[in-house]
């Protein structure tokens, strides 16, 4: 038996290149330095949303998606959650977090009192406002607008994994009148929520959100490291088809494609 | 320490094991132990999900929550579907019982023919189906209310959307030859590298995402820093 | 308030009576269109008529009754011709709810050609775990499901020993081909990246309309040998194998449900722009 599988070594390569960046880059934004990160519309109005929503004495709608918590997504939901959190905790806005799978109550629970916590106001915490629905897709879709129609929030959030119901969410919001910002790496939803939606985080904006408004090092080093990750793709891709168009074929097989 | 420290440890062990069977071919027996774990773990996260769900709304009937009455629905059917489905053959198997029946339907078992696959066809199936028939008319909707060609990449947006829109029924090809060539062009260029683009980015967040959790960096799946 | 103005401001539920109207029409005055086939689906359709008989395929079926309008008929279509084409199906699905509509499929379709369960088709049933469920089956169908949908230990299928010289079937590469009908997570995306890559099996999917997009790239490159989109794909796989059913039924349908989208949006655009020139849009 092989000790290395040599078939794969471009994709450990790739895993290395991504890895040695990440850590390097951390290391350099805890130093200190500063990165730059261009303007994102919809995070620019978040804060826009809250203020929006403390003026007309209405609650706040965070939905973080309908995904498990070992999703990707709904990890990096959990963190724009605690900094909307801490925002709205400041001003004492109503903040609703409907949750579509048991595991993630718990986080929900602990981000958003961890955050009101943080902003010096854990008595502004109402742990009823973070509502359990349900695990099947189309009784949360139901259930989310219901508190919409209900609660008629200023604000809704949608960030996360979603699927199907997406439209379901951001039409029903768009009938109340609020102001919508949303964000999926689900490229498939993403046409729902651009139709739908005053703002939408596209892809990989959605995973750069918690590094833009955190400024966290270890997120805006990652960031980064993506950023440089990509710079190598397409170095690659653009070498790639100018050999492959003059028949040197080196580097498809390096890559091993087939 | 216990708390976090623990987890994140066995996170990181664990995660860098199966990064590495991957590309390590003697580690693959252990590998395959590791996910038959993994996938005894993930169904009695199931056991553990319909637990909470019990508890939740439990809770919101015994405090008369609003919508506490929706509550008792969600229990009951909760309830019907677990006894039919899970607990009755268990006991079925168990007293060795003959045929249990109710009507021409069995009580015992989930496939076709008892009475939980009964309830699954009339009840889950048409309401389940009508939640996902619902986007077509939201989406005529939002194309009414929302589509303005305000701007030069709107209207971009708005003929591509137009031309695919009738090329990927049979109408396209009867209106003109052409429709669906269009079509095909644009799903197999434009949108194709649009898509492609997005699946690399969104790709590599995960991926350095993945790896942060590896590298013990990214706490936030544990809850609050 | 002038027509305009109020078309404008129309209250939605008359746009959903009109998409009504659009939708019922077709099918109550048996509308039929032809179709023509996409070079996804005719990929699709061209790795099933590769197949020969006696060759054994593992279906994916990863879907819920809300996915079931559009990828029931696909099913259904590409059931009726494996078992034509006396191919031996071994099936399962990752989905909680998705367990009895493989069964209502293969009972829909197997008494057609006197199909026997056990010997010419296989019901695996639900397992949880996803991706991990996917890597499991590439290296032992027993360990994932040691029995079948009905309590039956695999081994004592007849299909399931029913491999190259009379191997058992006992993981994914013991079989020709990965069928996947899915309409999302875990779906074909999943697929691709767990078995595609790692076992080498050629694979064709069919999906819900809305995520064939995201799948081309795939097609492209070769991970996905054929793509059906949705109940268009439904219709064109029907058209292909000659077996007219819900797909190219719904077609009808679906044109002229896709052109009052169309118009809808002129229709917009036209009284948002006319009420601007007025003066009195709203924004």
């Amino acid at each position: 038996m092989k000790l290395f599988d040599p078939s794969r070594f471009p994709i450990f390569l790739a895993i290395a290149l991504l890895g040695i960046l990440t850590v390097w880059l951390i290391t350099r934004a805890r130093r200190g330095e500063s990165f730059f990160i261009r303007k994102i519309a919809g995070l620019e109005a978040v804060e826009e949303a809250v203020g929006r929503a403390t003026e007309m004495g209405k609650p706040i709608l965070y939905v973080p998606g309908i995904d498990d918590a070992n999703n990707i997504q709904t990890i990096y939901s959990m963190i724009i959650l605690g900094y909307v959190a801490k925002m709205v905790a400041r001003y004492e806005t109503p903040l609703i977090v409907p949750i579509a799978k048991a595991f993630v109550m718990p986080l929900a629970e602990e981000t958003t009192r961890q955050a009101y916590l943080d902003a010096g106001h854990p008595d502004a915490y109402n742990r009823n406002n973070i509502r359990y629905l349900s695990d099947e897709q189309f009784a949360f879709a139901a259930g989310v607008n219901g508190i919409i129609l209900r609660e008629r929030p200023a604000a809704n959030l949608y960030m996360g994994s979603f699927f199907a119901e997406s439209l379901l969410l951001a039409e029903t919001g768009f009938q109340t009148g609020a102001i919508q910002i949303a964000g999926t790496a689900n490229i498939h939803q993403l046409p729902f929520f651009v139709v739908a939606c005053d703002y939408t985080l596209i892809g990989e904006e959605f995973f750069a959100a918690t590094a833009y408004l955190s400024r966290e090092e270890r997120l805006v080093g990652t960031l980064k490291a993506i950023d440089y990750v990509k710079i190598v793709i397409i170095v690659v891709l653009v070498a790639g088809t100018l050999l492959a168009s003059v028949h040197v074929n080196f580097l498809h097989e390096f890559l091993n494609l087939e | 320490m216990l708390r976090r420290e623990v987890p994140i440890l066995l996170a990181m062990i664990v995660g860098w094991f199966m990064v590495g069977e991957f590309f390590f071919p003697w580690a693959e027996p252990a590998g395959t132990e590791v996910q038959q774990m993994a996938v005894i773990i993930t169904a009695t996260g199931v056991i553990l999900g319909v637990a909470n769900v019990i508890r939740i709304n439990l809770l919101k009937v015994s405090r008369r929550e609003r919508d506490w009455r929706y509550s008792i629905l969600l229990l009951v059917g909760l309830g019907v579907m677990a006894l039919l489905g899970t607990i009755l053959p268990v006991v079925h198997a168990a007293v060795h019982g003959g045929g249990w029946k109710i009507g021409p339907f069995n009580l015992v078992g989930i496939t076709d023919g008892t009475l939980f696959d009964r309830l699954y066809n009339r009840v889950y199936v048409p309401l389940s189906a009508t939640m996902y028939g619902l986007l077509a008319f939201y989406i005529a909707s939002a194309a009414f209310r929302a589509f303005r060609v305000r701007t030069m990449d709107a209207t971009l947006l708005a003929v591509a959307a137009i031309i695919v829109m009738i090329g990927r029924v049979p109408l396209g090809e009867k209106i003109w030859d052409g429709i669906p060539l269009l079509t095909d062009w644009i799903m197999n260029v434009p949108q194709l590298a649009a898509k492609r683009a997005i699946l690399i980015g969104a790709a590599l967040g995960g991926i350095a995402t993945g790896l942060k959790i590896l590298l013990g960096i990214e706490r936030n799946f544990l809850g609050s820093d | 308030m002038s027509l305009t103005q109020r078309i404008e401001s129309l209250d939605r539920r008359w746009i959903f009576l009109v998409m009504l109207v659009a939708m019922s029409f077709p099918l109550i005055v048996h509308m039929k269109l032809p179709v023509r086939a996409s070079p996804e689906a005719r990929g699709f359709y061209e790795n099933i008529e590769k197949l020969q008989a006696g060759d054994v395929v593992y279906l994916a079926s990863d879907y819920d009754p809300g996915g079931k309008a559009e990828l029931d008929p696909m099913l259904l279509a590409v059931l009726d011709r494996l078992f034509q084409k006396n191919v031996k199906i071994v099936g399962a699905t990752l989905w909680p709810a998705g367990s009895p509509l493989l069964e209502r499929a293969y009972k829909a379709e197997a008494p057609k050609y006197n199909k026997v369960y056990g010997v010419d088709y296989v019901h695996l049933g639900f397992k949880e775990g996803k991706e991990n469920v996917m890597v499991q089956l590439g290296k032992s169908i027993r360990e994932v499901f040691p029995v079948d949908y009905y309590g039956t230990p695999l081994d004592s299928l007849p299909l399931m020993h029913s491999g190259l010289n009379g191997k058992p079937i006992d993981k994914l590469n013991d079989t020709k081909l990965l069928v996947n009908i899915s309409i999302g997570y875990p779906g074909t995306k999943e697929w691709v990246q767990q078995v595609r890559s790692r076992f080498n099996l050629p694979m064709i999917s069919g999906c819900a309309a809305v995520s064939a997009p995201e799948y081309f790239p795939y097609v492209q490159s070769g991970q996905l040998s054929g793509l059906l989109g949705g109940l268009a794909g439904a219709a064109e796989y029907e058209e292909m194998i000659d077996r007219p059913g819900w797909g190219v039924t719904g077609m009808a349908a679906q044109s002229l449900a896709h052109v009052t989208i169309v118009l809808l949006i002129v229709l917009g655009n036209f009284v948002y722009f006319w009420n601007r020139r007025q003066g009195v849009s709203r924004p």
